[in-house]
């Protein structure tokens, strides 16, 4: 049987996409949907769910896709994953459930082109369900749950889901943020280019219709703790902290002006839309020369972002990425590495930073860089990067964004000694309830897990919700039995 | 049982909600000093839950509108049974004399706090702290809680100019041992504080020095303190984005290591303090500030 080729979706074109911040993939229409869908094997076996941190039974979504069915594509979906539209945007598929995807190679590093576009697939039932502003229908077992209040703290992609699952069951939820704006790196760190604000806003409404109520400006840990929310009447907490803290470069002139974490650049501009200095008061510095150091989906970001600042300041765009290893290696998006290209970034392979230097008002303007190459495969698996000797050359550099991780958000765990952290400073939980070591403290996303996906981050906050139901179930029935006792005398 | 549950329940979920509708209202507004193009302002905001929990030496970060900038401000003073927390600043930049525009009635679009680690209160003895310009109000708090710990307490103050002096009866009050320092001598000494600094750790011996000011005197202060060994914080006026530890804008070098102003401070050694690092990147928006203040002058 001759494979139909998969379908292409449709893209803003490069040189009008950087001038904005307008969405880069525009998703496919009805047409497109269904010739993608139809491309599905439907195998008796399907690796893909396997593939997928929450299970979506892509099988049985794409074959409804293919019977015009797109309401019930969009519940099936709905059943495992609260927000297809913001995944179908931002989930790695070529690193998940299209590389599990039979038509990918086996062994391969990422997925095919040849494997079905699952996501766009989600992303069009995703908008589909949106725009039709489908539900589902909330579960009719209220009568236990309901009597429950649950704290949900941070407003992530893992707070989120959590909130979402828990008021389907009719628990109800407070999500407290200690930022002005909920969505967590869904706001502050994704551009909007790739998930408009409008995506994120609805996803957000939706729980709040559901019943979840979000208040802002809260620093549990800070304004309070988790004692006092104990004590006000929440019978669980779950801790979706993220991973906040940005780690720099341990080199010379790392802290010289200009040289930002990917996290404060991202930030400034889409949480403080320093895109529209001086509209929005936040101020960001722009230059001829950027340089971002990194080979993940944040470098990819920050650097995208940098190109479309360049472009709307009117300057030449000239933004390059110094990664240490090689194309290959780099944990980005496919998508996202393709993408940048298009839009005119540079990528230096096989480099390392050792210094940056800068003029008499301390701001940054060479950066020394020595070549690698590549060694055997560390624990990871991937090949290690080892500098070359005597190979240190500078380059000119007045912005420099360090995109080379996260590290564990410290804020509330500092507070809370007897939250138990390992060496990362991540919270320790038991794998199987992500309860953390209090006793009806729950955990999810990247303050358990380290840096991951959206995706992930959710697969943890259900598993938790269901944890947290049986929780509260049992304290229902406990309480129940108290209160026989005395009309049993 | 059940009856107390739904009594803690909806008590609780009254004041929560409660909480977060009348926070963020500004009650009260002073000029404390307007001169020669320098105003210093205090406002008292209600912000019951931060109130609740605010300790000298830690801050808040506020924003006027949603198109403001995340600012920090230190808490100076904290009435509990109102609820209420009082700032002072300086309307130095674009985003404080935007502060500035605020009357009573007027709410913040954003408070979140307290933030950073508070002030290490104890007996030490002798202290003395050192405030210059709109830095005296952040010694205040730590002026009352170091005079309530039983510290023998010795303060500086000073300012350019007679009319820019803020706090100085609260202070006197607090202080066992209290100098003035003018710049132009137009009242108290004329001079810098920390001459008086050099001059009282010559006479005796302390055993902490706080000081809060601009960064060149916060940086002398402790030029004088290491001759004489004697233990020095600095409060930090870092700038910050989210100040919660999450964009590392406010960084500053600290015995060597890299530390996050919003998390790790606002208080730091200042003997370990990379002086000429924070000074500089103090400054880097400064060409911005320039281009947004110069709009509003054109625009009116």
């Amino acid at each position: 049987m001759a494979k139909k080729e998969p379908v292409k979706v449709q893209e803003c074109p490069a040189q009008e996409r950087i001038a904005s911040f307008c969405e880069v993939v525009l998703g496919y229409n009805e047409e497109e949907a269904l010739k993608e869908a139809a491309r599905c094997l439907q195998c008796k076996n399907p690796a893909c769910i396997q593939g997928c941190p929450v299970n979506i039974d892509i099988k049985t979504f794409i074959n409804k896709l293919t019977k015009k069915d797109y309401a019930g594509a969009y519940l099936t979906i709905k059943e495992k994953n609260n927000f297809p539209s913001i995944c179908g945007r931002v989930c790695p598929a070529e690193y998940q459930c299209r590389k599990a995807c039979v038509l990918t190679p086996k062994n391969s590093p990422f997925a095919s082109e040849a494997a079905i576009n699952i996501h766009f697939l989600e992303r069009f039932a995703g908008d589909f369900g949106k725009d039709k502003v489908l539900s589902l229908s909330e579960k009719k077992d209220r009568e236990k749950s309901s009597a429950f209040r649950v704290a949900v703290v941070g407003s992530g992609p893992a707070g989120l889901c959590c909130a979402g699952e828990l008021a389907r069951q009719g628990v109800h939820v407070t999500i407290f943020e200690g930022l002005h704006n909920s969505g967590g790196v869904l706001r502050y760190g994704i551009p909007p280019f790739r998930l408009p604000r409008n995506i994120l806003d609805f996803e957000i409404d939706y729980l709040k219709k559901l019943g979840v109520k979000i208040i802002l400006n809260f620093i549990i840990g800070k304004t309070k703790t988790l004692d006092e929310l104990f004590k006000e009447g929440f019978a669980a907490i779950f801790l979706g902290l993220g991973a906040g803290t940005p780690s720099f470069l341990g080199v010379p002139g790392k802290n010289l002006c200009n040289i930002y974490s990917a996290n404060e650049f991202l930030t400034r501009v889409n949480l403080m839309n320093a895109f529209q200095f001086p509209k929005s008061h936040t101020p960001i510095n722009i230059g001829k020369k950027i340089i971002v150091i990194g080979g993940g989906n944040t470098a990819m970001d920050a650097a995208r972002v940098a190109t479309r600042l360049q472009k709307m300041n009117g300057f030449d765009v000239d933004t390059t990425v110094f990664y240490r290893r090689t194309e290959t290696e780099m944990p980005a998006r496919r998508l996202e590495i393709q993408h940048a290209k298009e839009e005119g970034i540079k990528f230096e392979f096989l480099m390392q930073p050792v210094a940056f230097k800068g003029d008499d008002n301390g701001y940054v303007h060479t950066m020394t860089c020595l070549r690698c190459q590549l060694g055997s495969p560390d624990a990871s698996g991937r090949r290690k990067s080892i500098p070359i000797e005597h190979s240190a050359f500078d380059t000119p550099c007045d912005i420099a964004i360090i995109a080379v991780g996260l590290e564990a958000n410290t804020l509330l765990t500092q507070a809370v000694p007897e939250l138990k952290t390992n060496k990362f400073k991540n919270l320790v939980v038991n794998l199987k309830t992500m309860q953390t070591s209090i006793k009806g403290v729950y955990a999810g996303g990247d303050i358990v897990g380290g840096e991951g996906t959206i995706i992930e981050a959710m697969g943890m906050a259900k598993k938790a919700t269901q944890a947290i139901i049986k929780y509260l179930e049992s304290r229902h029935s406990k309480k129940n039995l108290k209160q026989q006792i005395p009309n049993s005398k | 049982m059940e009856k107390s549950f739904f009594l803690s329940f909806f008590g609780a979920m009254i004041s929560t909600v409660s909480n977060f509708l009348l926070k963020m209202k500004i009650l009260e507004k002073k000029t404390l000093a307007d001169v020669s193009g320098i105003r210093i302002t205090r406002i008292k905001i209600l912000a019951p839950a931060i109130a609740a929990k605010a300790q000298a030496g830690m801050f808040i970060v506020l924003m006027v509108t949603e198109t403001a900038e995340r600012i920090p401000l230190t808490i100076v003073e904290t009435d509990i049974l109102k609820g209420t927390l009082t700032l002072i600043f300086q309307e130095i930049g674009f985003s404080t004399k935007f502060l500035g525009t605020l009357n009573p009635g007027d709410s913040l679009f954003a408070l979140a706090g307290p933030l950073g680690h508070p002030t290490e209160i104890k007996n030490y003895g002798k202290v003395i702290l050192v405030g210059g310009g709109v830095g005296i109000a952040e010694i205040y708090p730590v002026a009352l809680a170091f005079k309530k710990a039983g510290n023998h307490v010795t303060t500086i103050i000073g300012s350019r100019t007679k009319e820019l002096l803020i706090l100085e009866q609260e202070l006197k009050n607090t202080s066992d041992t209290f100098f003035v320092t003018t710049d132009d001598g137009s009242y108290g000494r004329k001079g810098f504080t920390i001459d008086i600094l050099n001059e009282l750790l010559l006479k005796s011996t302390y055993d902490i020095v706080y000081c809060v000011g601009p960064i060149p005197m916060m940086k002398r202060a402790a030029a004088v303190t290491e001759k004489f060994k004697v233990k020095t914080l600095v409060s930090l006026n870092a700038l910050m984005v989210d100040a919660t530890g999450m964009c590392g804008c406010c960084r500053v070098t600290v015995d060597g290591k890299v530390k996050f102003t919003c998390v790790d401070g606002p208080e730091f050694n200042a003997h370990g303090v990379d002086w000429q690092e924070f000074e500089k990147r103090n400054k880097v928006y400064c060409e911005k500030e320039k281009h947004i203040c110069n709009l509003i002058i054109k625009n009116g």
